[in-house]
């Protein structure tokens, strides 16, 4: 076997030197009852290339482009990924090594993860990110989780324009510990409906999602005022941070903790995962932060260098008073999303993010002149909801069936939404693409 | 004899990204611009990021030289405990890059997702055959999501029952992720300390167990890399408490194909795909950390589940009494893919992995006991413990020996852990080193340990030949920097 | 690593099992950790503390101090309100290493009851329970 590399001498030898006559001799500890009865009823092993062409075949069956034309977000963008950034990020120095708990030798993630922490915080205006947590939705989790911490309150506030998908993961996140979730309406305009909340409420935090999961652009600014007249913490959380490269950023608008998912940086969408939890705080907060750090630090000979810091909030060191229990994070996806915003540059973001916003205003006029209603009357970023006339269903089957997904049906994660749809365009869909869908559509 | 890996060579400096930008370059191909811009309005609108503008090459030379400053799997020998540095196979990742997987949307309708599903299902049976366990979940999306996957459904099955408990044993071995989970979801951590043998004795969890334990978390073999020969009398001591048995599968490359968790009383059991099942470690991840379970526990999985109905795969939400979601969609699907390849491509030679990473670990800890240390000389798992006493009488420390270990081309083992072993030098080999590569080490290792009785300060001013110095890490501390 | 004999343990104070040390100063007692702790913690890089006109029930953890890889509480030795804190800390938590019986001092505290501070070991009884701990 190729990855094994023992012969029968080296083994021979080994078992000589431990002074045991079989390797079974070295498993003398395991009892009989804690034995297999059989041996392992696994495939038996497929060659390298049997294994290609396996994989291959069931791969052939998903949908993906260039094959079909995928016009859904939804907490999964399509973006483009320039081959440099795939090339980098498949350096095995990158990615075969474990966290650096060894800083003299991890100096090359350390600095990339600092770099990913700096960029991260200006995108985000924000004082300080860590290193990553796993998606964006254990992200909002640890945020609420955090503010719970910090304020000694019990009950938060959750947008229902929040990804719903999200705010599940949040509620089995604060189930055991017996917090209380009231959710925020949406308003008509598509965004959150903040009119009730008080102080009275004794809210830990006021957690919003911009742009939401309807594509609308939130009022921060407002929310923001709103959750610190009640007393709460302000957390904002985000699925396309491509937008706060347009958009003011949630630090400049008063949030204390924004959080979300970076999948859209450099990272494909796999199905789900792995993607990038992505995590800011103001610096006063740092100390309740979960996640690594990458900090400066200076070597025995006064020269730049890198270290894991502050790590005494984590759980190898504080167990179960750890601000949080992640060890492993989503290091190698936070260094794509470096790479990414590195190639792209100020410039490069901002042109992208005015991309998938101009593109999108064109879909959504072209569908309101064909005379399609928009759900909602909000600002947008690069999705919205569209209504589509009853009936429309066999259209969308019909519309698979010529390659085009289009949009996310919203009726399964909000009732009264039944023919609606979340449509998503990004910079990989040409006006062609888009004149292609209308006219899909209107036949 | 073969000369140590550790050399000098030209390494290179390299500037803070934003330290070598320059404003109007751009290191990415913009896409076409063919619509008309379709400005927002001024108090929507921000700047643009305070990025740096760099060009392509700029990109490229910085992260490449940055990554000249690791240390790799694909570079040596690794042998952090309980981490599972093994080789990492170059066909998983290319399988995982497949377009038809990687830009897979997951909320695609199921019936143009099918091979995604189809290896999600496969993966799932796959795992329930090597724990012995009923039922998988593929969501949590590392070792310690999947430990709290666990407590979230001890906790669901005590209130099943209509009872809440308080309480969760932990030994005094566990990793920290342990007690941190279980505090997560409420529970009080209950420590209890592993007998002179280094294992959990049935008299001792017999005492901290009574009707308020919700359950123990115990870690086999353990991070002193022995097997708890009495986990079978610890289960059912739990079990008659009504509590449950949950197994930390951190450790599994020690015993595939040789245990089964059922047999040993484990009702829960999470695995690190990124440790026993071969992929990457990412620096730090992405993981994945699957959880398995008995049948009587399978209601409370979190959903979405797959189930197979007249030979086309779904997704079902059909569990009222699930802990619910851990993640937005179904976990690391990207790394579930390269598990999967290592599964097909091992197929039941995966006990013989089980066997060689043992016969590795007892290699070096024959070979080492003479220089170093050993707390408990017996037959180890994967992994052997070792302590910095012999050389406490020339004031070195374990860390000391580490970092001069560094200079032989050498990554440190696991250094103070497991808390028990004042000192701990924690080494796994894995399966995938050959005995050249172990006799290398082991020499590394002896020349230090001869060094610190020769020339201690060598090993204080360790390491000389990386990137850097010993770094200070207290200043940090003291006086964060955290971005730029 | 100090030796035990190398231990600077100071007869005019008390010292409590968790280390902490006590000096009576009128009706008020200052409260810091001993040599051993300090040493035995290393650097300290972060101490957490009361705020002033909180109150514990001796033994309670009233504060952490953090070195870098290791965090440990501060335990009060005496039941009773915080008359002042040690705000210096804050920036300069190496004091605790550097003069833990002087400027690297903690809290000071308003005793509830004032024989508690009988039950305190002298430095003769500290260092013996050292010997026994190591």
């Amino acid at each position: 076997m190729r990855y094994l590399p023992h012969t029968p001498e080296d083994v021979a030898s080994m078992l000589s030197d431990i002074g045991a006559d079989a390797i079974e001799d070295l498993f003398s500890a395991i009892p009989p009852d804690c034995r297999r009865d059989e041996d392992l009823r696994l495939p038996e092993p497929l060659t390298e290339w049997e294994l290609n062409g396996r994989i291959a075949s069931m791969a052939r069956q998903a949908a993906t482009s260039p094959d079909y034309r995928v016009y859904m977000g939804a907490g999964s963008y399509e973006h483009y990924v320039p081959a440099s950034v795939s090339h980098l990020l498949g350096r095995s120095e990158f990615s075969t090594a474990y966290t650096p708990y060894q800083p003299e030798m991890g100096q090359g993630t350390l600095q990339a993860i600092y770099e990913y922490q700096t960029l991260t915080a200006r995108l985000l205006g924000m004082e300080v990110a860590n290193a990553s947590l796993y998606d964006g939705a254990s992200a909002l989790a640890e945020a609420i989780l955090m503010a719970i911490r910090i304020t000694h309150r019990k009950r938060i506030a959750l947008s229902r324009a929040v990804h719903p998908l999200y705010r599940r993961v949040v509620r089995t996140y604060l189930e055991p510990g017996g917090y209380a979730v009231t959710e925020l309406p949406y308003r008509e305009d598509g965004r959150t409906d903040l009119a009730r909340l008080s102080d009275s409420d004794d809210l830990a935090a006021v957690a919003v999602q911009s742009p939401n999961f309807f594509g609308c652009i939130e009022d921060l600014k407002t929310a923001a005022d709103k959750a610190h007249e009640a007393n709460a913490l302000f957390v904002t959380c985000f699925s396309e941070p491509l937008a706060y490269c347009l958009l003011k950023s949630p630090g400049s608008q008063g949030a204390d903790i924004a959080c979300g998912e970076g999948q859209s940086f450099g990272i494909a969408p796999s199905f789900g995962g792995p993607g990038l939890g992505m995590f800011a705080c103001k610096m006063k907060y740092v100390r309740n932060m979960p996640g690594r750090l990458v900090g400066q630090a200076v070597d025995a000979d006064g020269r730049r260098g890198f270290v894991l810091t502050l790590a005494t909030r984590e759980q190898h060191i504080r167990r179960e008073k750890a601000t949080s229990n992640i060890c492993t994070n989503n290091s190698l996806c936070a260094l794509a999303a470096a790479m990414f915003m590195a190639s792209a540059g100020s410039t490069g973001m901002r042109e992208l993010a005015c991309l998938n916003r101009d593109k999108a205003e064109y879909l959504k006029n072209r569908l309101a002149g064909a005379g399609f209603r928009m759900a909602f009357p909000s600002p947008t970023f690069n999705e919205f909801v569209v209504e589509f006339p009853p009936g429309f269903d066999a259209g969308y089957k019909r519309l698979l069936e010529r390659k085009i997904v289009a949009g996310l049906p919203l009726g399964r994660y909000y009732p009264e939404l039944q023919g609606r749809y979340l449509l998503c365009v990004t910079e990989t869909k040409s006006r062609t693409d888009l004149d292609a869908l209308i006219s899909e559509i209107m036949r | 004899m073969r000369e140590f890996p550790g050399t000098t060579g030209l390494v290179f400096n390299e500037p803070l990204l934003w330290e070598k930008a320059k404003k109007g370059r751009c290191g990415m191909s913009l896409p076409r611009r063919d619509v008309d811009p379709a400005p927002l309005d001024d108090d929507l609108a921000g700047d643009a990021p305070d990025f740096p503008d760099l060009s392509e090459v700029d990109v490229v030379r910085h992260y490449t030289r940055l990554s000249q400053w690791n240390f790799a799997v694909d570079l040596g020998m690794y042998p952090l405990g309980s981490c599972t540095m093994k080789y990492n196979p170059k066909i998983n990742e290319k399988l995982a890059a497949i377009p038809g997987f990687a830009g897979a949307h997951p909320l695609l309708p199921v019936e143009i997702a099918q091979g995604a599903l189809r290896l999600m299902f496969e993966l799932e049976r796959f795992l329930t055959e090597i724990t012995g366990l009923d039922a998988v979940s593929l969501q949590p999306a590392a070792g310690a999501q999947g430990e709290l996957a666990g407590m979230l459904m001890i906790h669901a099955f005590h209130k099943s029952k209509g009872s809440h408990r308080t309480k969760i044993i932990v030994p005094d071995t566990a990793h920290g992720t342990n007690p941190a989970s279980a505090a997560l979801c409420g529970y009080v951590p209950v420590k209890v300390r592993s007998n002179d043998q280094g294992i959990l004795s049935p008299e001792a969890v017999a005492a901290v167990t009574d009707e308020e334990t919700a359950g123990i978390m115990i870690t086999n073999p353990n991070t002193l890399g022995l097997f708890e020969e009495n986990i079978s009398q610890i289960a059912r001591i739990v079990h008659e408490k009504g509590g449950l048995v949950y197994c930390d599968g951190a450790n599994m490359n020690a015993v595939m194909g040789i245990v089964d968790a059922k047999k040993m009383g484990v009702d829960i059991q999470h695995l690190n795909l990124h440790k026993t099942f071969s992929t990457p470690h990412g620096a730090g991840g992405p993981g994945s950390g699957p959880v398995c379970v008995t049948e009587q526990l399978a209601r409370f999985l979190p959903v979405p589940r797959i189930v197979q109905r007249n030979g086309q795969y779904a997704f079902s939400e059909e569990y009222p009494e699930s802990i619910g979601k851990l993640h937005a969609f179904y976990g690391n699907f990207g790394v579930m893919i390269k598990a999967y390849s290592y599964i097909l491509t091992m197929g039941p030679q995966l006990k013989r992995v089980s066997e060689l990473a043992v016969l590795n670990a007892n290699y070096v800890k024959e070979k080492l006991k003479s220089v170093l240390h050993l707390p408990h000389d017996r037959p180890c798992m994967h992994e052997c413990v070792f302590s910095d006493r012999f050389q406490k009488d020339h004031k070195i420390t374990t860390l000391d020996m580490v970092k001069r270990l560094m200079d032989y081309g050498f990554h440190p083992p696991t250094i103070y852990f497991p808390l028990v072993v004042e000192g701990a030098i924690m080494i796994e080999p894995t399966e995938t080193e050959s005995k050249e590569d172990l006799d290398l080490f082991i020499d590394a290792f002896k020349a230090v340990a001869k060094e610190a009785e020769q020339a201690p300060e060598l090993l204080r001013q360790a390491p000389g030949r990386c990137k850097v110095k010993r770094l200070d890490e207290t200043s940090a501390a003291r006086h964060p920097c955290l971005s730029g | 690593m100090k030796e035990l004999g190398e231990l600077n343990l100071p007869d005019d104070l008390r010292y409590a099992e968790d280390h902490e040390w006590v000096r009576l100063a009128g009706d008020k007692v200052v409260v810091g950790v001993s040599d051993y702790a300090q040493d035995r913690l290393g650097d300290i890089t972060y101490v957490e503390i009361p705020q002033v006109g909180d109150a514990f029930k001796k033994g309670e953890s009233c504060g952490t101090l953090e070195s870098v890889k290791a965090v440990a509480d501060l335990f009060i030795p005496l039941s009773g309100e915080i008359l002042a804190v040690n705000d210096a800390l804050a920036e300069s938590p190496g004091l605790v290493n550097e003069d833990p019986y002087g400027e690297g001092w903690i809290l000071e505290v308003k005793p509830l009851n004032a024989a508690e501070l009988d039950e305190l070991m002298d430095s003769d009884a500290y260092l013996l329970m050292l010997e026994r701990l190591e």
